[in-house]
């Protein structure tokens, strides 16, 4: 991801020369185009949801909303956003790639936003968020709670986006412990890895079958067959996306939030004001992007030195003392 | 003692996810043994999911819910009769109608009622079947070996497990020893025959695709309020398609598609504990190919290892009395 970076910045500048054509403030007409998850899928596409109500009751502006059902449905909505005047669209999803490359192109004139994707067009600003650092903490979270010195991790559909969640776990477990085993699974290859919660529930028994006592899912509404299996059984928990932790209270050791909403309230608030730029965004502990939760659902969990050990190594990532591979920028993961 | 840590949960985890598969099975062997073909038993379980999920979730009542997910997914079995039976209608079509239909309405309808994108609200432990312990688990699982296998894949299974399996010999007995069962047959093989003797014709089948409907429901209501805590878009995934390649496996006759069914039961549960496992001179398992093996699986044994699977003679093929 990180290779592209020259590459954006210089995209930026020039979509700064190119494309400030004068947005009327207060005119807006934002549109956002929701993933197969749906916007209550109480992680990711919610997430966003959240962040743009927020938006919407600061400033009284409407949104437009569009939740795919199909494949085929992401490109054409797109384009009947841009066709229908909205502007800025946000795009939420790895998978609106492919499309928004096509309709930015068709109206170059569009503000676009992408989320979880790198779109490299001078009038889309991309968002990837560092989930490998917010994985890492939720790793050293596991790594100290388990007491079998086995954890697990369930994935989603068998993606690069979903191998760099686990790859950052798999580092924070093993900066604790290197005795400590993973076991990794992936739900499926095609998108409806993302919606077999029963599934989901399988691969997290079997993997507690095998030892873990502590399972980290980040598969949609998959997870959420993971968590109640792990919650069933009596063992811990860990969410994604959103703050899960309030689904099993008691069995969730923490989740690692990824910030959509700030993200998606930074990019309607820049398009209203005329300040959207294209290029890219990467937000990781630094910028507040990831995070792992602590509320009153794991307080009874987490104990005080883990945190303050979390707390430790956030400071240590975000100054470059403690550096996390990205599993996106080689298809590799340095531990296993 | 190490090879039973690793097959008891195999046995335990093959009979938790076949139970689906042989009530949608058995489902599909009463409606096509009568000469309806059934490709809409997807859509019936996912009825059935969907509306146990958000009965139970209304009203607290996981029993509730199963009643709603029998009358519902009976309902869509009635509607598929209807087309196929009284107008004569074509039958894959009007099955995969009925799969596109719920995979539509399910979605609209949860929105519509619970607006958390068309999932029903996740179920507090009260209102999902419970997990049966077995009478005399204490002494009998201190017994090594057996022990073992009495608590975790005898018992500790859930509530709507014991049923499922009994089925398999009622239906057996059904449709080979009852008058009931017989006519059942002989209305997919010959109706005309059965039309001759006097018995309708119709009548028969509304009852066969009825039943078909009522333990699709059945199946549904496993998936989402006992396996799972709650409706998810789509949730049964494609387990209807293997429940009826089961069926054909079995050339439609209970035992052998109870056979099927655990048989890709087990491959799934195999599969879940192969990913990522590290085989000597081949290395790690890929995920897609783990995923692909119970399909191949029914393409090797169709193709030699069974024999031909032959379909009811008059299945698929509207009755129309001779004018």
């Amino acid at each position: 991801m990180n290779k592209l970076l020259p590459a954006a910045v210089l995209a930026a500048a020039v979509a700064g020369v190119a494309a400030t054509a004068p947005a009327r403030a207060d005119s807006i007409k934002p549109a956002i185009l929701f993933d197969m998850g749906g916007k209550f899928d109480k992680g990711f596409n919610e997430g966003v949801y959240n962040g743009s109500q927020i938006f919407s009751k600061q400033t009284g502006i409407k949104i437009h909303e569009f939740e795919v059902q199909n494949e085929g449905q992401r490109e054409q909505t797109l384009r009947k956003f841009a066709k229908a005047g909205d502007d800025p669209v946000l795009a939420i999803g790895f998978a609106q790639a492919d499309g928004l490359t096509v309709v930015a192109k068709e109206y170059p004139k569009t503000k676009f936003g992408i989320i979880d994707m790198v779109v490299d067009l001078p009038n889309v600003h991309s968002f990837v968020f560092k989930e490998q650092e917010g994985s890492y903490l939720a790793g050293m979270l596991a790594a100290m709670a388990t007491t079998t010195k086995k954890v697990g991790f369930v994935g989603g559909m068998d993606i690069p986006l979903i191998s760099k969640f686990a790859c950052g776990y798999v580092q924070g477990v093993k900066a604790v412990d290197p005795s400590i085993a993973v076991y990794q699974n992936m739900t499926g290859t095609t998108p409806s890895a993302w919606n077999d919660p029963v599934r989901g529930g399988e691969l997290a028994k079997s993997q507690m079958e095998r030892g873990a006592d502590v399972v980290y899912a980040a598969a949609g509404a998959t997870g959420l067959g993971v968590l109640q299996a792990v919650s069933d059984a009596g063992k811990l928990a860990i969410g994604v996306d959103s703050d899960q932790n309030y689904l099993h209270p008691g069995h969730m050791l923490t989740s690692m939030v990824k910030r959509v909403d700030v993200a998606t309230q930074d990019f309607l608030t820049d398009a209203k004001a005329g300040k959207f730029t294209g290029g890219l965004s990467a937000l990781g502990l630094k910028e507040g992007g990831v995070d792992v939760a602590f509320d009153k659902d794991n307080a009874a969990i987490v104990k005080p030195e883990w945190k303050a050990k979390v707390e430790a190594a956030k400071k240590d990532i975000i100054a470059g003392k403690i550096a996390v591979h990205n599993y996106m920028d080689d298809n590799k993961c340095p531990v296993s | 003692m190490e090879q039973l840590d690793q097959i008891v949960p195999l046995l335990a985890a093959t009979i938790r996810v076949a139970v689906p598969l042989i009530l949608a099975g058995i489902a599909g062997l009463f409606s096509e043994r009568s000469g309806v073909v059934d490709v809409g038993l997807e859509g019936k379980m996912l009825a059935g999911a969907f509306a146990a999920a958000a009965v139970a979730s209304i009203t607290g009542s996981v029993w509730l819910g199963l009643l709603a997910a029998i009358g519902v997914a009976g309902v869509l079995g009635i509607l598929h009769g209807f087309v196929c039976i009284t107008q004569r209608g074509d039958q894959v079509v009007s099955g995969v109608a009925v799969n596109i239909l719920i995979s539509g309405l399910t979605m609209t309808l949860g929105l519509a009622w619970f607006e958390q994108g068309g999932q029903t609200p996740p179920l507090p432990a009260s209102a999902r079947f419970g997990v049966v312990v077995l009478p005399f688990s204490e002494t009998i699982g201190q017994i090594p070996g057996i022990g073992r296998f009495y608590t975790e894949v005898l018992g500790g299974q859930n509530i709507l497990v014991y049923p499922t399996f009994a089925l398999v010999p009622l239906a057996w007995w059904v449709l080979g020893s009852t008058r009931f069962g017989l006519r059942i047959r002989a209305v997919g093989e010959s109706p005309a025959a059965v039309d001759t003797a006097g018995i309708s014709v119709v009548r028969l089948r509304y009852a066969a695709v009825l039943i078909a409907g009522a333990l699709c429901g059945v199946a549904g209501a496993y998936i989402s309020t006992a396996q799972g805590a709650g409706f998810v878009r789509d949730m049964t995934g494609g387990r209807g398609f293997l429940a009826l390649a089961a069926l054909v496996l079995g050339k439609w006759r209970p035992w052998p598609t109870l056979f099927g069914c655990l048989l890709f039961a087990a491959l799934d549960a195999v599969a879940i504990r192969l990913q990522g496992v590290v085989l000597p001179g081949i290395g790690a398992v890929p995920v897609e190919f783990v995923q692909t093996i119970p399909y191949i699986m029914t393409i090797i044994l169709l193709a030699g290892f069974v024999g031909r699977a032959i379909p009811p003679k008059a299945s698929g093929l509207p009755y129309v009395k001779d004018r």
